[in-house]
């Protein structure tokens, strides 16, 4: 494959593909020429539609529209003021009564993002929490992940299975299904008054938090990791143990740096979608729980500021966007040293 | 090489940790008291409740109508910009798509529903269209994050193709939509199926984008679940997510035995 630039993100992403190849329906079977393609094709050449900017424009426009242009909006946005209106900000350019054009940019809300303290704590909170979760996930996955790469063939695709299970399922029911267990007449505080022990809070602090993006994620952190584990050969843990290390050295230094990519992206699967949460901490962190994505969400529900959330938006990609950029030197340099 | 108990142990708690929410969850919604989580007696009646209920079955049906056309749209434009990518081999653009094309994939939900709304008001003002909030944009916005996840999985699936079958064909003089809709769709058709499945999975799963995008009266299923949720747990919502779980899992576990059942020369 070539190497497109940021196309190396997309590397990154197939391994999320893995979510899907594990899930294959059967192909139906191949009948060229019967079906609606012969159809289909003859319609197109007969419109003249033929060649490659066929292929490439309708997606290209498709996400210049929805993708590209809303970005620079949101950018435009960020720099008008607040007001009450609809839409509830102020125009940027203004047209004078003899036609001169006036441009106004408020820096204010980026002044404002800097100056009150609660939006920088709220993006080093997310990022706080999105890597204690992530090294959270990672200690809860390898363990299944070299579980299920060592099982037997006909075990390894059932154990997959019910891996990728609670995936297709509702993320949201599978957040709701924590507060049920972790509130404090919930299924794990019955358990533990039973047999006698203290009740423990867990529910709307940042424990739940993690609680939910661990059990959320680990799907993305597993599949790597077993891709990578799948393929490492016994020879070379049985030299290490004929040399006479103990099993625990040669995970030490045969099995985790094999794996190292395999860590790195799973770990960047959790990292990625955990810093912009807005879903878990509301439903299961406390209200003092700050993360970026709930700040957006209030700042744009609740308080109505447009521009302002605009800002906290344009924040947010340089923030989650740089991390992500050093994340992949990091892996693409673990690669090319293979 | 010997083997410990450690590794099969923390395996096991870990499996535990994946389904005993799902099992309680399925447990406590046949539960005959209001309170989820104490036992007061095997019941169906939140069943009942949740069926009687028309602003639940409205919002299911809006979500299924949205999932179904967002992922149709996305197969189209997934399988045309995957192909795009992998096939051809240089255009003007090619970097600015690919790069474009993997942004939804990274960007917080936050993000895109953010800025797909105040697009949607500045095409309003602008041009009148789209004409409010409504299941349309819904539909274009959900389109746009599920055509990334197709293009990554035809993607993947064209790169690790064989080309000695598609360079057969055009050896043979077929024309490059020829060996497209004869050769390639057919060869990667499983990789579509997978696709649009889960476009349709995640369009069904998404509330924070539809929150932004929707309007009034266009409530999806998980923004009326979560507005649920938010006023404490209610068994009814048990009983809702134990009939989604129970129609996922019986999907998952029909395709699963399908695809094990399948000859292993079969597969490509």
């Amino acid at each position: 494959m070539g190497r497109d630039g940021v196309g190396e993100l997309v590397g990154l992403v197939r391994l999320g593909a893995d979510l899907v190849s594990a899930m294959d329906l059967p192909a139906a079977a191949a009948a060229p020429e019967r079906g609606p393609w012969p159809l289909l094709r003859r319609w197109l050449v007969r419109m003249g539609i033929t060649g490659r900017w066929a292929v490439i424009l309708p997606p290209a426009l498709w996400l210049t529209v929805f993708l590209l242009i809303p970005v620079l909006v949101v950018f435009k946005i960020s720099f008008s003021e607040a007001v009450v209106a609809r839409p509830p900000y102020l125009p940027l350019l203004t047209f004078g009564e003899d036609g001169e054009v006036q441009l106004t940019l408020h820096l204010s809300n980026y002044m404002f993002l800097g100056q009150d303290t609660l939006y920088i704590a709220a993006y080093l909170n997310s990022i706080k929490i999105a890597f204690i979760s992530t090294i959270l996930a990672l200690l809860v996955g390898y363990p299944i992940a070299y579980f299920i790469a060592r099982s037997s063939d006909r075990w390894r695709n059932i154990l997959l299975m019910l891996i990728i299970l609670p995936f297709w399922s509702s993320f949201l029911l599978r957040v709701y299904a924590w507060i049920g267990f972790l509130k404090n007449n919930g299924v794990i505080n019955n358990a533990l008054q039973a047999v006698g022990l203290p009740q423990v809070t867990m529910l709307y602090t940042d424990f739940g938090v993690y609680v939910g993006i661990v059990y959320t994620y680990l799907p993305f952190m597993i599949l790597p990791l077993y891709t990578t584990l799948v393929k490492l050969d016994d020879a070379l843990l049985e030299a290490s143990a004929d040399l006479g290390a103990r099993p625990f050295r040669t995970f030490l230094s045969v099995t985790l740096p094999l794996s190292l990519p395999g860590i790195i992206a799973g770990s960047m699967l959790v990292f990625i979608p955990a810093i912009g949460e807005y879903v878990i901490p509301t439903l299961l962190g406390s209200p003092s729980t700050l993360m970026i994505g709930r700040v957006l969400w209030d700042e744009f529900f609740a308080n109505r500021d447009w521009p302002l959330a605009a800002s906290v938006a344009i924040a947010m990609l340089v923030v989650v966007v740089v991390p992500l950029m050093l994340m992949q030197n990091a892996q693409n340099a673990v690669v090319e040293r293979k | 090489m010997k083997r410990g108990p450690l590794i099969p142990i923390i395996a096991t708690l870990g499996f535990v940790f994946l389904y005993a929410p799902i099992i309680s969850l399925i447990v406590f919604s046949f539960n005959e008291s209001k309170l989820v989580t104490v036992w007061g007696g095997f019941s169906t009646k939140w069943y009942g409740e949740l069926f009687a209920d028309p602003q639940v079955l409205n919002a299911g049906l809006l979500s299924l109508r949205v999932a179904a056309v967002s992922a149709s749209i996305a197969l189209v434009l997934g399988t045309l910009c995957g192909v795009a990518l992998t096939r051809f081999r240089r255009f003007r653009g090619k970097t600015l798509l690919a790069g474009l094309v993997s942004a939804p994939l990274v960007m917080p939900d936050v993000i895109t529903g953010l800025s797909l709304l105040l697009l949607f008001v500045a095409m309003e003002s602008l041009i009148g269209w789209p004409a409010g909030r409504s299941e349309l944009t819904i539909v274009l916005a959900h389109s746009t994050f599920c055509m990334s996840y197709v293009t990554v999985v035809v993607r993947s699936r064209l790169a690790d193709l064989d080309l000695s079958l598609e360079e057969a064909a055009q050896d043979l003089g077929a024309t490059p939509a020829r060996v497209f809709f004869d050769i390639t769709l057919p060869i990667i058709a499983p990789a579509l199926v997978s696709g649009w499945l889960l476009s349709f999975t995640l369009s069904l799963d998404d509330l924070v984008i539809a929150s932004f995008v929707s309007g009034p009266g266009s409530s999806t299923l998980p923004m009326v679940i979560f507005s649920k949720i938010k006023l404490g747990v209610s068994p009814d919502v048990n009983a809702l997510a134990s009939v989604i779980i129970g129609i996922v899992a019986l999907g998952v576990v029909i395709a699963t035995i399908l695809q094990l059942r399948r000859p292993r020369t079969a597969r490509a």
